[in-house]
């Protein structure tokens, strides 16, 4: 096992970039008050690694945005701070994931729980063929967060207005969730990932479906939920990760390049990497 | 000339026609500038001769061969007799004329018998001699013309192309001939069963006592013919059919697809697929030697008793036979159901059962549905189980211990031994089929369209 660990770390630095195993994390992958933090994360697909030696602070109350080129690993980190690459047979984790101080690939962790505190929306909207409803009330049903009827009207009632919903389905709740547009869809995920009152929300590529306009709600929304979760968001568009996030990561074959200041990574980035992808040279 | 030899002779014709062809656009190429100056590759021009002798004349001689027959009986009919006597059959006349024009005379045939029979020897050697005549005469003039079109301007190619085609279409005709003459035949005969026995009296008349009256075999007695018996016989078997396969497949479709790792799929899968293949009729035997008896003494033994050939032991037996259908086609559906569906309920924290229950089987159900509906027309179509061991008679019953018996199996027992091709006994197997092709077919088209709505949904 320690064998092949090293031999695919070997085979995996081909790159130029990095010729020794040592390398370093440019800026400040640190934060004061961590929510999240990993420590050495790496992770393999069989025999192939796809995350290098990755360590990160998510600050609590902070959005924090991946960025890098297609294949860097950005969806395959994200999924393991909720633990969704459990769901994948070949999928292995190194390092350690700490949510609140607590590692969650302890032993000892369930899994169940842990995926309502640290919730996810996915690229593609995926509401389920159930009733707009029912699909905001499945995870407060399932965990038993509410005790009645009325209470559970409320939670539904309150996460699409959070996600800016409520006023387009109030009257069609129990109308068909995939009966809505692209956009509403999206929302109604989010609506659907908050109503578990999460800690943090994972998003991978939430807007990539979208249009500009339905893009420019859910980046509102991103920015308004941010008082209240931690939220992780992984992203193509520079101007997005520029306009909605605290802190930028900018990942680059499995390796974590650089972190930082979202404004000081897109203004004056420390690694030559990191210059040549925001200046548009590759990626 | 006897028919292969025939066959003989034209194949031999129209590969010396391709042979022709090609070397006839190989030689006008080298008179030109090689083969840039064919329209086609030389091949296509040798396929194109062949094909036009060969294929024209076969059918022409498979035609000749299908309506000889006919045309030969409606020639030998004025040798039979003016006055025709009672019980008289012409069939049986046909076939004894036949008989005695190949030379086997058994006992001492009628003389107008012995006359027709000569006749229709010498009406079958001049017909053979005309066939050949006329089939070798096709094949060659055909092949000669498509021979004198072969050129450097000729598109062979796309004349190959259209023989392809018209041979495909013709292929799905036959099919599709088949089928609906199999249907029309069997409508036809229901509708002499119908001008016998009222409609009424078969769909819901409650007694199934059907008699032979035909020669020896006469049976003595009324007979009766109230399908409904039957029919409470197939839907009794098919429902413990299905009470055994419906969960058992399901189930164990959810486990292959939801819960086995990839290892344990590929070896699972086709392990439940062989059941598939067992022939029925080593399920029949099973179900009659093994699992009838064991019915029978596990019953006795809490005092009650099972005939010894029960609707229990043939349903439970066609439900284990029909397992691999329902796991199948629902692990196709429930594999259909989106990944993204999953990540959506595993990322919202659900455990794998919550999941399965409260989003992957909602959105699998219509193809689920569509799967059982499957299942249920190969349980009522499925006959050799039930002749060997549901028993035969037609109790009007829902105690599964007691023997019934079903469509199929009283269509095999009806038609096995001699029979008149004319009396409501042999017909009543007609109006059975009849009813059992259109309950079948009303399943397969209200399955298939409720699967394929389903996939649309995901498309
Ligand atoms: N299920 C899987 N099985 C095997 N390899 C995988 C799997 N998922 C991802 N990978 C591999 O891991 C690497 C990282 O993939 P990942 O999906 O994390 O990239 P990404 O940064 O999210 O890319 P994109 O921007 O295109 O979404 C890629 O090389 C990919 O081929
Ligand atoms: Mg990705």
């Amino acid at each position: 096992m320690e064998a092949t660990m090293e031999n695919t770390r070997t085979t995996g630095t081909a790159d130029v970039a990095w010729d020794h195993d040592d390398f370093q994390t440019v800026g400040t992958p640190g934060h004061d008050d961590p929510r999240m933090t990993a420590g050495n994360v790496d992770v393999f697909y069989g025999e192939k690694q796809a995350i290098m030696n990755v360590s990160i602070d998510i600050g609590a109350n902070e959005v924090v945005s991946f960025i890098g080129p297609s294949g860097c690993g950005k969806s395959t980190f994200l999924r393991c701070l909720n633990r969704m690459n459990d769901t994948i047979d070949i999928c292995r984790v190194g390092g350690s994931i700490m949510l609140d101080g607590q590692d969650i690939y302890d032993p000892s962790i369930d899994v169940v729980p842990l995926r309502a505190r640290v919730g996810m929306v996915f690229q593609k909207p995926n509401p389920f063929p159930k009733s707009i409803y029912d699909n905001v009330a499945y995870g407060p049903r399932i965990h038993g967060l509410v005790d009645s009827k009325a209470e559970l009207d409320e939670v539904v009632e309150q996460s699409l207005t959070r996600a800016g919903l409520w006023d387009e389905a109030k009257d069609r709740l129990d109308q068909p969730g995939t009966g809505l547009s692209g956009g509403q869809q999206q929302r109604l995920c989010i609506a659907r990932a908050i109503a578990v009152s999460p800690e943090v929300i994972l998003m991978d590529e939430p807007c990539s479906a979208l249009d500009p306009i339905a893009t420019a709600r859910i980046e509102e929304l991103i920015h308004d939920l941010s008082s209240q979760f931690t939220i992780v968001i992984v992203t193509h568009s520079m101007q997005q990760a520029a306009r909605v996030s605290d802190r930028t990561a900018y990942f680059h074959l499995g390796r974590l390049v650089e972190v930082g200041p979202t404004k000081q990574i897109f203004t004056s980035p420390q690694h030559s990497l990191t210059q040549d992808y925001i200046t548009g040279r590759f990626g | 000339m006897p028919t292969n030899l025939v066959l003989l002779v034209l194949l031999a014709l129209a590969v010396t026609y391709f042979v022709l062809g090609r070397r006839a656009i190989l030689s006008q190429g080298q008179r030109a500038s090689g083969i840039r100056s064919m329209h086609s590759l030389p091949h296509y021009y040798g396929v194109w001769a062949g094909v036009a002798a060969l294929l024209p004349a076969l059918v022409l001689m498979v035609l000749w061969i299908g309506l000889e027959d006919s045309i030969l009986r409606a020639l030998v009919a004025s040798y039979f007799p003016a006055e025709r006597p009672e019980n008289f059959i012409e069939d049986v006349f046909f076939t004894q004329i036949k008989n005695v024009a190949q030379g086997n005379v058994v006992g001492t045939p009628p003389e107008w018998v012995m006359q027709a029979a000569g006749a229709w020897a010498g009406f079958e050697r001049s017909s053979q001699n005309l066939m050949s005549a006329a089939v070798l005469g096709t094949c060659a003039v055909l092949g000669f013309f498509a021979y004198k079109q072969v050129g450097l301007e000729f598109r062979a190619r796309n004349a190959v192309e259209n023989v392809i085609m018209a041979v495909l279409v013709a292929c799905s005709i036959v099919a599709i001939l088949t089928t609906v003459g199999i249907v029309f035949s069997v409508l036809f005969e229901s509708i002499k069963f119908f001008g016998m026995v009222s409609p009424m009296e078969f769909f819901f008349g409650l007694d199934w006592i059907p008699k032979a009256n035909f020669g020896e075999n006469a049976d003595s007695g009324e007979s009766a013919y109230g399908a409904i018996p039957l029919f409470a016989g197939t839907a009794l078997i098919s429902a413990i059919a299905l009470i055994v396969a419906v969960p058992t497949g399901l189930f164990s479709a959810i486990f292959l697809s939801e819960y086995a790792g990839p290892r344990l799929r590929a070896i699972v899968k086709p392990l439940m697929e062989i059941l598939a293949g067992i022939p029925t009729v080593v399920y029949g035997f099973f179900a009659a030697l093994t699992v009838a008896p064991l019915f029978k003494d596990l019953f006795a033994s809490v005092g009650m008793s099972a005939s010894s050939e029960s609707a229990l032991a043939a349903g439970v037996v066609m439900g284990v036979m029909i397992i691999p259908f329902v796991s199948s086609l629902s692990d196709d559906v429930i594999n259909a159901v989106p990944q993204s569906l999953r990540d959506a309920a595993y990322g919202l924290g659900s455990t794998k059962s919550e999941a399965i229950r409260q989003v992957i089987l909602p959105a699998a159900l219509p193809g689920i549905v569509g799967a059982i509906l499957l299942a249920v027309s190969r349980a009522v179509g499925e006959t050799m189980i039930v002749v060997m061991a549901a028993g035969l008679a037609a109790n009007l019953t829902a105690n599964p211990l007691e023997a019934v018996t079903t469509v199929t199996s009283q269509i095999v027992t009806i038609l096995k031994g001699d029979q008149s091709f004319n009396s409501p006994m042999t017909l009543s197997a007609f109006a059975l089929a009849l009813t059992l092709i259109t309950v079948t077919l009303a399943l397969n088209v209200l399955a298939i369209r409720i699967v394929k709505k389903y996939r649309e949904q995901y498309d």
